[in-house]
């Protein structure tokens, strides 16, 4: 088998490209040039820097296969960077992650896998996938904790056939050992954290330069409408938020919608935070089909705990109601649907029920 | 491997090697002293600067500035003649320039000087009339090059020279002709040049040296500062094996012009006859009057260069396509963009050039194994 690798320059994807040449596979070596600045400026931060270019090149070098970085800059801005922002701007919570999985990593780069020649798209993710006689199944990692399914829940049936996931199987910890054990210089480098193309700093910071409209200051208020106090953007907030509001009312106050079009940033009660359910829009199941059964477990963030819901159809999206109610769902992010240890789906929060 | 990019670099000359190589050993010595070992060192070295002067046709030896490349050179001729005596003189320059050039003029054009950048036709062409109805009272140096790097077009430099000439003014004519030398005469008459940038890896020579000819009177402020070698206008030990080295390449490649021009002129028109039998569609980016002997620029329609170029690299062939940043990453090219030529045409872009080392049959091989390549993937 020909398999293309995506490495970022991590441990996970140099191990996962060292398990497939120990595998005996033919084996490529690509790194996603992502993004630059307008003055051609790399990010120092993330996923994707030059450093980590060179890390993957050595580590490539290192296991003897081919290796070449490709120019992913333009798809990438435009279906990913542009869209963050003005996701952001429009109040959403947009998942940069999932949209750069489901247009650039497992869209383009999977055709360009088999433009390649390659057989199946390799990468370090935290996931398995599993085969039996109803088709591919897509399971959460062997290590819960650098579980990564959840921007993973748009792979489909198509994707999987194509995908290999060798890491999913280990833990972080027998990853690094692995990664020792060949030498790699890549072993002990500590996981990245931020988004890869924000550069120095988070993605506040990037907002604050691309988008300044979501640094104005503005209005903290109430959800009569009624002005609390005044914040310096909305770009310093996040729904469900409760420290550093700078309001001082009796009972404990929490960031419940964000508005960067009109500067302003509505808090309530902790039991204003709470959703009884969302509607998912672009839902994806991994079966091609719906569940026969509609109980599900949903994660409506990266680092929720799945907490159990009824999937109801609701013609071209799906509303999802949770059996308690659950705090701080914003629309934008990804609601995924689990049962158990497998991904059934999931879509882009599209509103709160 | 089948190598077919011998315009980024090519092999060194046994000759070469040969005539570095005391230079490493027993003449290790630093020309800018007074002893002995000094001495001889410094003999070489303006031996090499003779001999270059004579191959460029240059009035006297000390018109050769030797530097750490083709772009330290370009560096110094723009910059040099732009800001020299602290003025702020006027640039011209075409579109489709080496970064070295179109980086640079625009440095300066930041520190002050006015900046005029033409642009080029559909092949790549630059209008001598449209260089000279740009330059100005305040232009201090127009620079185009002699062909250019990606496309293989062969500049109208005598023309432009003359066009140039015909304005009022004191603007001198600066020519990058570091992937022309190999194949065309490149001299002070025949390019009607004041300044010409030369590098010796392009020639068969080691990396990390080139020359700038300045014609005698111009003054050049330099780009580097120091010990004051080269007259002041290029700081800095002498690379002495470097210089002696790309001499001699220099030499070689002069010697082996007219034979180069057939023999490797021949393979790559064999390779691309036989490319466009079978490949119809097939679009050749450059014109075909005037471009370098070597170059094989070609469109193919529907294939992604940057697929085609790791295709070919895993198949054991190598070539390029215009740009590739540090990375390699194929990047869009500034040239094929001034062409006029749409973001996806240019993505369909590669670059085949052969060198001093390839026979006239080369091309059927290189041919063969391209078209087993592409046959896949269309």
């Amino acid at each position: 088998m020909k398999a293309l690798v995506a490495m970022s320059g991590g441990v996970d994807s140099s191990v996962a490209a060292a398990l497939m040449v120990e595998a005996g596979h033919e084996v490529i070596g690509v790194t996603l040039k992502q993004w630059e600045g307008p003055g051609g400026e790399q990010p120092t931060a993330g996923c994707c820097t030059v450093g980590d270019a060179e890390d993957a090149r050595r580590a490539a070098a290192q296991l003897g296969i081919s290796y070449y970085v490709l120019d992913y800059v333009d798809e990438f801005r435009r279906a990913v960077v542009d869209r963050f922002g003005e996701a952001y701007m429009s109040g959403l919570t947009p998942n940069p992650c999932v949209e750069c999985n489901r247009t650039v990593r497992f869209h383009a780069l999977l055709e360009r896998t088999a433009e390649l020649g390659c057989d199946v798209l390799v990468t370090g993710h935290h996931a398995r996938i599993r085969r039996d006689g109803a088709g591919y199944h897509l399971l959460v990692a062997a290590d819960g904790s650098k579980d990564q399914s959840y921007v993973l829940h748009m792979l489909g049936q198509h994707e999987l056939e194509h995908v290999r996931l060798p890491v999913g199987e280990m833990t972080k910890a027998e990853v690094r050992a692995h990664a020792a054990r060949l030498g790699l210089r890549t072993a002990a480098k500590p996981d990245s954290q931020d988004l890869c193309f924000v550069g120095a700093g988070d993605y506040r910071d990037f907002l604050r330069k691309h988008f300044p409209e979501a640094a104005r200051p503005g209005s903290i208020v109430d959800e009569s409408g009624e002005e609390l106090g005044r914040h310096e953007g909305t770009v310093d907030f996040t729904v469900g938020q409760r420290r550093g509001l700078g309001v001082a009312v009796g009972e404990p106050r929490y960031v419940v919608d964000i508005q960067p079009a009109v500067a302003t940033v509505v808090v309530g009660r902790r039991d204003a935070l709470l959703s009884d359910g969302c509607e998912l829009g672009d839902v994806r199941f991994v079966a091609g089909r719906p569940p026969v059964d509609h109980a599900v477990e949903v994660k409506v963030r990266y680092r929720s705990q799945p907490a159990p819901a009824r999937l109801e159809p609701n013609g071209d999206t799906w509303l999802v109601r949770f059996e308690e109610a659950q705090p701080a769902v914003a629309p934008g992010q990804a609601g995924v649907l689990y049962r158990g240890d497998e991904v059934l789906g999931g879509g882009t929060i599209l509103a709160r029920l | 491997m089948l190598y077919l990019d011998h315009a980024a670099t090519t092999t060194v000359r046994p000759e070469v090697r040969e005539a570095m190589a005391p230079f490493f050993d027993e003449t290790f010595g630093n020309p800018s002293g007074l002893h002995q070992v000094s001495q001889r060192a410094k003999n070489a070295m303006e031996e090499a600067r003779e001999r270059a002067a004579e191959l460029l046709g240059a009035a006297r030896p000390l018109e050769i500035v030797f530097t750490a490349g083709g772009t330290e050179a370009d560096n110094l001729a723009l910059v040099g003649v732009a800001l020299a005596g602290g003025a702020r003189r006027g640039v011209v320059t075409s579109a489709i320039e080496h970064e070295a050039v179109l980086d640079t003029a625009h440095f300066l054009e930041r520190l002050g000087c006015p900046l005029e950048v033409v642009g080029v036709d559909g092949e790549g062409l630059v209008d001598p009339a449209e260089v000279a109805n740009r330059v100005t009272a305040v232009t201090g140096v127009v620079s185009v090059m002699a062909a250019n790097n990606e496309t293989g077009t062969v500049q109208p430099l005598r023309k432009i020279a003359e066009a140039v000439a015909a304005r009022e003014g004191a603007a001198v004519l600066h020519t990058d002709a570091v992937q022309a030398f190999i194949s065309e005469e490149i001299t002070v008459a025949s390019t009607g040049a004041d300044l010409i940038s030369l590098a010796s890896h392009k020639l068969g020579g080691p990396k990390g040296v080139g020359l700038l000819y300045v014609r005698d009177g111009i003054e050049l402020e330099p780009v580097l500062h120091g010990g004051g070698q080269e007259l002041g206008r290029r700081s800095g030990t002498h690379n002495v094996a470097g210089i002696v080295g790309m001499v001699a390449a220099m030499d070689a490649a002069v010697a082996d012009r007219h034979a180069f021009r057939n023999r490797v002129g021949e393979a790559r028109d064999r390779f691309e006859a036989a490319l466009r039998r079978a490949i119809p569609d097939l679009v050749v980016n450059a014109p075909v009057d005037a471009r370098l002997v070597q170059h094989s620029h070609i469109r193919l329609p529907g294939v992604s260069s940057e697929t085609l170029l790791i295709r070919l690299d895993q198949a054991g062939i190598c070539a390029a396509a215009g740009s590739a940043c540090q990375s390699g990453a194929v990047e869009i090219s500034h040239v094929l963009a001034a062409m006029g030529m749409t973001e996806t045409a240019a993505g369909e872009c590669v670059r085949f050039t052969f060198g001093w080392v390839n026979a006239a049959q080369d091309g059927d091989e290189a041919a063969q194994r391209v078209l087993e390549v592409v046959a896949g993937m269309r």
